[in-house]
C-alpha cells in the first residue's frame, strides 16, 4: 500500500513539476503545426498533473509527508526532497486547476499573435515552476524554483517587449522579487544553519526562542512580502498588469503572488508566536488591504481594479497569517482557495471583455448582458463570491474570518475593523465588476460587443462552478483542508468545514453589515474615485523611487566605465608604472628589506667604455633634438647591448642583438623619413616632471630589486641539468642552442609563429595601406561627410605626406 | 660588475619608460625598445653575470669552469626575436594609424572613445 503510493507521489510529481518544464520548448515548437490547438493540449497537460495531484488526496492522513528524495550534490550533503502534505497538495490542485484552465484560455486569447507559441511555453515553464515551489522541501530547492517563477514571470510580463511600460513592468517585478528571493536564500540557509537540516520539513520545534529568530523572521517577511506585493513592495504588482490578460490570471491572482503567503503558511508551524513574526504581518496585511482595497476605487481599467483587489486580498491573507490562530488559520486556507477561483475568474471575464469589446475601461462598458450572456453568469458567480454570499466558498471564508477575529482585544478589534472594511469595499468592487458592465444602456464601444470563445469562456464559468460545488461538498473540501491545517497548525482540533449559519452569531451580523455597507460603496462608486484619487495623490511609493535608483545605477555605471576607459593612454600607461614600482618597491619596505650598499664595481677598462657608450647612447636617444640622431643613438645604445652580451659570454645574443638593432635602424630611418618627429617633447613642464619621477621612481625600483636579488644565492640546478644533458642527451655542444631547440623546443616553435603572425599582420597592413592609396591621389574626391564632420576644423590634406 | 650592470638596467627601464610616457606615437616606439633592452638586460643580471667563457661543452661532457650561466641566454634570445616582431608590428600600425588619423599624438586619436560620448539611455 505504501509502495503504491510512493509510486503515485513520483508519477504526479513528475507530471505536475517536471512534465511543464520539459515541455515548455516542445509546447512552443508545436504550435506552429497544430495552431488553434495549441491551447487544448497545454490544458490537457495541466489536467494530467491535476488528475495525478488528485490521486494523492486520499492518502493525505496517513502517509510520510516525504516521498521522494534523491541526491543532489552529495559532496554538500544536499538532498532534493519533495513533500506532500496538505498544504502543499491544497496549493498545488488550486494552482494545476487554474493553471489549466488559463492554458486553455491562453490559446485562444492569443489567436493570430505570432508569439503564441513562445507564450504558451512560458506560461508552462511557469506552472512547473511554481509546482516545484509549493512541492519541494529542500531549501535550495524552494529557493531555486521560487527564482525560476521570477525569471518565468518576467518573461511573461514582458512579453510584448515593444512597449516600454511592458519592459518596465517587467524589470520592476524580476528586481523586486528578485531582492526577496536573495532573502529567501539567506533566510534558508540561516535556518539550515540553525536546524541542521537542509529541509524545511526539518524545522519541527518551534524557532520562536531561538537567538537567530529576529533575523529568520526579517529575512523570510522580506522573502515573502516582495513575492506577495505587500507594502511598501506593492508597487510592482500594478506594473505588472502590462502583461497579457492570462498571464494577469494566473500568476498576478492565484500563482506566483501567493508564494508568499505559501511560505509564511509553510512556516508558521515553527515562526508563528513571536512578536517579530505575527504583529508584523498583521500590520503589514492590515496596511495592504486597506491601500489595496481603496486603491481598487481609484482605478477605471478592469484589470488594474482587479490588481488593487488583489493586493487587498493578499493583505488580507497575510494579516490571518498574522493572527495565527487555528481558526484564523482554517480561514486564510478556504480564503486563499475561494479567492484563487473567483479572482482568476474574474481576470479572465475582463480579458473577454477585452476582447469582445476592444475596451477595458469601466466608465464607457454598460449594456452586456445580451451580447455576453456567458461572461456575465461568470462574472455574477465570481462577484459574489467576491462579495461574499452564501452559498458560495467566499461566504464560508468571510464566516471564518469574522468567527476568527471576533475576540475581545485591542487588537483583534483593530484587526476586525479592517477586516470588515476590506470585506466591504472588495465586495463593492465585485458589485462594480458583476454588474456595471453588463446592465443598463449600451455604450458604443470600439468592437461591436460579442461573446468570447469557448476557450475562453469555459475557463470562467468552470472556476465560478467549482466555487459553488465546493461550498455544497463540505466533506471533500475537508479531505484537503483539514490535512492543510494540520500542517500549518500541528496542534489544532481536526478541521471542519462550517455546514451551517449561525443566524445570530457575530460573524453573520458582521457579514449582513459587510453586504449592506458594499452596497453603499457601489452606489457611491464615481464620488468616492474623485475623492479618493484627490487625497491619495501625495502619498509617495516606492515607483518613482525605483526608477531613480534604476536609473542611478546606469548613470553610475556610465560614470565608472568613463572613468575606466578614458581613451587617454598616456595615464593608462602611468597606471601601469605606478603598480609596477609599488609591487616591486612595497614588499622591498615592508617585507624583505632593502639592499645593501653594493661596493664600487671593479670593471676592467673596455666594460666601463661600453658601460659609458650605453649611457651616451640611451641618454642621447631620450633628448635627441631631431629624429636622425634618436635613430642614431638608438644604434649606438643597440651595439652597446651586444657588446655587452658578447664580453659577458653571450655571443650567440650578441650576434642576434647586433643584427635585430641594424635592422630597426634601417627600418625606422626609412619609415621615419615619412613620419615626423617634433623636435621637442610636446609635454608640458608639469607632465614632464611627472612622468619623469616615474620613470626614475620604477627604473630605480627595478635596479633595487635586483641588488636585493644578487644579494641572495643563485640556485643553480636547472642550469646544472642543462649544462649536464646537453651534451649527454641532446648531442649539442652549444648549450644555449640545445636549449631552444630541443629542451624548449615546443616554445620556440611559438615564439616562430608569433614572428610569422606577426609577418603577416605587417603584410596585411601595408597592403590596406596600398589600396587605400589611390582613392586621393586619383582625383581630389570630396572627404566623405561623416569623416568631416568629425574634425570639422581639421586641415587634414595639407598635413598628409604624399605617398610617393 | 653585477651591481653596476644593475643599476645600467634601471637607466635603460627609466628611459624607456619616460619615452613610453610620452603622448607621440614614434617616441613611444623608441621607449618600447630601449625597455626590452633594459629587461633583457635585467633577465641577464639575475643569472649573474661571468666574464669571457660561453657555456659551450667542448670536449668532455661540461662546459668549462666558469663559463656564462645558460638560462638566462636561451630565455634572451626568445626575447629579441619576439621584440624585434612586436617593434616591426607596432612600427606599421603606428604608421597607419598616422596616415589613416593624421595624428600622432594619442590624445587626438579617440575614434573608438570620443569624448564627450554619448550618455547611457535613461529608459527601459
Amino acid at each position: 500500500m505504501q509502495a503504491t503510493r510512493d509510486m503515485i507521489g513520483i508519477y504526479a510529481l513528475l507530471l505536475a513539476i517536471g512534465l511543464p518544464i520539459v515541455m515548455a520548448w516542445p509546447l512552443a515548437a508545436l504550435e506552429r503545426w497544430v495552431r488553434g490547438a495549441i491551447g487544448w493540449i497545454a490544458a490537457l497537460m495541466g489536467l494530467a498533473g491535476l488528475g495525478a495531484l488528485l490521486l494523492l488526496v486520499p492518502g493525505l492522513g496517513e502517509t510520510p509527508s516525504r516521498v521522494l528524495e534523491l541526491d543532489w550534490v552529495p559532496s554538500l550533503g544536499l538532498r532534493l526532497a519533495f513533500r506532500i502534505d496538505g498544504l502543499s497538495l491544497t496549493f498545488a490542485i488550486t494552482i494545476a486547476a487554474v493553471g489549466s484552465l488559463v492554458l486553455l484560455y491562453a490559446g485562444d486569447y492569443l489567436k493570430g499573435h505570432p508569439h503564441r507559441g513562445r507564450f504558451i511555453g512560458f506560461l508552462s515553464l511557469f506552472l512547473g515552476a511554481m509546482q516545484g515551489l509549493v512541492l519541494v522541501d529542500s531549501i535550495v530547492g524552494l529557493y531555486a524554483f521560487w527564482e525560476l517563477t521570477s525569471l518565468a514571470s518576467f518573461l511573461l510580463i514582458g512579453f510584448d517587449a515593444d512597449r516600454q511600460a511592458a519592459r518596465r513592468g517587467a524589470i520592476q517585478a524580476l528586481v523586486v522579487t528578485g531582492i526577496g528571493g536573495l532573502a529567501l536564500l539567506a533566510g534558508g540557509v540561516t535556518l539550515a544553519l540553525v536546524t541542521g537540516s537542509w529541509q524545511l520539513s526539518g524545522a519541527t520545534a518551534s524557532l520562536v526562542a531561538s537567538p537567530a529568530f529576529p533575523l529568520l523572521a526579517a529575512l523570510f517577511l522580506l522573502a515573502a512580502t516582495t513575492k506577495s506585493a505587500q507594502v511598501p513592495f506593492h508597487f510592482w504588482l500594478p506594473n505588472a498588469m502590462e502583461a497579457p490578460t492570462p498571464v494577469s490570471a494566473l500568476l498576478h491572482s492565484a500563482t506566483m503572488v501567493q508564494a508568499g503567503v505559501y511560505l509564511v503558511l509553510r512556516l508558521s508551524s515553527v515562526m508563528s508566536g513571536g512578536i517579530w513574526w505575527n504583529g508584523t504581518l498583521m500590520v503589514l496585511g492590515a496596511l495592504t488591504l486597506a491601500w489595496g482595497a481603496f486603491g481598487a476605487f481609484r482605478e477605471t481599467d478592469l484589470k488594474q481594479v482587479l490588481a488593487q483587489t488583489t493586493i487587498a486580498s493578499l493583505g488580507l491573507l497575510m494579516l490571518l497569517a498574522g493572527i495565527g490562530s487555528e481558526l484564523a488559520l482554517a480561514a486564510a486556507l478556504i480564503y486563499f482557495v475561494a479567492h484563487a477561483l473567483y479572482k482568476a475568474a474574474l481576470f479572465l471575464v475582463v480579458g473577454g471583455i477585452d476582447h469582445g469589446t476592444g475596451t477595458r475601461d469601466i466608465t464607457s462598458l454598460r449594456g452586456l448582458r445580451e451580447p455576453m450572456s456567458l461572461s456575465f453568469i461568470a462574472a455574477l458567480m465570481a462577484g459574489a463570491a467576491m462579495l461574499g454570499v452564501p452559498p458560495l466558498l467566499g461566504f464560508w471564508a468571510k464566516e471564518e474570518m469574522y468567527k476568527a477575529a471576533a475576540l475581545p482585544d485591542m487588537a483583534m478589534i483593530a484587526a476586525l475593523a479592517v477586516l470588515v472594511l476590506g470585506n466591504v469595499l472588495l465586495g463593492a468592487v465585485g458589485l462594480l465588476l458583476a454588474i456595471r458592465p453588463f446592465m443598463g444602456v449600451q455604450l458604443a464601444t470600439p468592437k461591436l460587443p460579442h461573446e468570447a470563445p469557448w476557450g475562453m469562456i469555459a475557463g470562467p464559468l468552470l472556476l465560478g462552478i467549482a466555487g459553488l460545488a465546493l461550498a455544497l461538498l463540505p466533506g471533500e473540501v475537508e479531505r484537503l483542508l483539514a490535512p492543510a491545517l494540520a500542517a500549518v497548525a500541528p496542534a489544532a482540533k481536526p478541521f471542519h468545514m462550517p455546514r451551517g449559519i449561525d443566524l445570530i452569531g457575530v460573524p453573520f451580523l458582521l457579514s449582513m453589515l459587510t453586504w449592506a455597507l458594499a452596497m453603499v460603496a457601489y452606489r457611491l462608486f464615481n464620488p468616492m474615485r474623485i475623492g479618493l484619487n484627490k487625497a491619495l495623490r501625495r502619498v509617495p511609493s516606492l515607483d518613482r523611487g525605483f526608477d531613480r535608483a534604476y536609473f542611478g545605477l546606469v548613470r553610475l555605471a556610465g560614470a565608472v566605465t568613463r572613468l575606466l576607459h578614458h581613451g587617454r593612454l598616456e595615464i593608462a600607461m602611468l597606471t601601469i608604472f605606478v603598480m609596477l614600482a609599488a609591487a616591486v618597491l612595497l614588499p622591498l619596505a615592508l617585507a624583505d628589506g632593502w639592499p645593501l650598499r653594493p661596493n664600487w664595481p671593479d670593471l676592467r677598462l673596455e666594460e666601463w667604455g661600453v658601460m659609458a657608450l650605453a649611457v651616451a647612447g640611451v641618454v642621447t636617444v631620450v633628448f635627441a633634438p631631431g629624429r636622425l640622431m634618436a635613430i642614431l643613438a638608438l644604434g649606438i645604445q643597440g651595439t652597446a647591448v651586444s657588446l655587452i652580451f658578447l664580453l659577458f659570454g653571450a655571443p650567440d645574443l650578441g650576434f642576434t642583438q647586433f643584427m635585430v638593432e641594424i635592422l630597426s635602424v634601417v627600418i625606422l630611418g626609412l619609415v621615419m623619413t615619412r613620419l615626423k618627429l617634433e623636435g621637442r617633447d610636446p609635454r608640458p613642464m608639469e607632465d614632464w616632471l611627472r612622468d619623469g619621477s616615474v620613470a626614475l621612481v620604477a627604473g630605480g625600483a627595478v635596479t633595487l630589486l635586483l641588488l636585493r636579488v644578487l644579494e641572495t644565492p643563485l640556485d643553480p640546478r636547472l642550469s646544472d641539468f642543462f649544462n649536464e644533458n646537453s651534451a649527454a642527451l641532446a648531442h649539442g655542444k652549444n648549450i644555449v642552442n640545445v636549449i631552444l631547440v630541443d629542451f624548449r623546443g615546443l616554445d620556440t616553435l611559438g615564439e616562430i609563429s608569433v614572428v610569422m603572425a606577426a609577418g603577416i599582420a605587417v603584410l596585411a597592413l601595408i597592403r590596406v595601406a596600398r589600396s587605400a592609396k589611390p582613392v586621393p591621389a586619383a582625383a581630389p574626391v570630396p572627404e566623405p561627410e561623416a569623416e568631416a564632420e568629425a574634425e570639422p576644423d581639421k586641415p587634414k590634406r595639407a598635413r598628409r605626406r604624399s605617398p610617393a | 660588475m653585477n651591481a653596476a650592470m644593475a643599476v645600467l638596467a634601471g637607466l635603460f627601464l627609466s628611459a624607456g619608460i619616460y619615452l613610453l610616457l610620452s603622448r607621440a606615437l614614434i617616441r613611444m616606439l623608441l621607449g618600447l625598445l630601449l625597455f626590452g633592452n633594459g629587461v633583457n638586460l635585467v633577465i641577464l643580471v639575475a643569472g649573474r653575470l661571468s666574464r669571457g667563457v660561453p657555456p659551450i661543452a667542448l670536449d668532455g661532457k661540461l662546459p668549462l669552469a666558469g663559463a656564462a650561466n645558460p638560462l638566462p641566454q636561451a630565455l634572451i634570445l626568445t626575447a629579441i626575436v619576439i621584440g624585434f616582431a612586436l617593434f616591426s608590428f607596432l612600427l606599421v600600425l603606428a604608421y597607419r594609424a598616422y596616415q589613416s588619423l593624421d595624428a600622432d599624438d594619442t590624445n587626438e586619436m579617440r575614434v573608438a572613445e570620443p569624448k564627450g560620448g554619448p550618455e547611457p539611455p535613461l529608459s527601459y
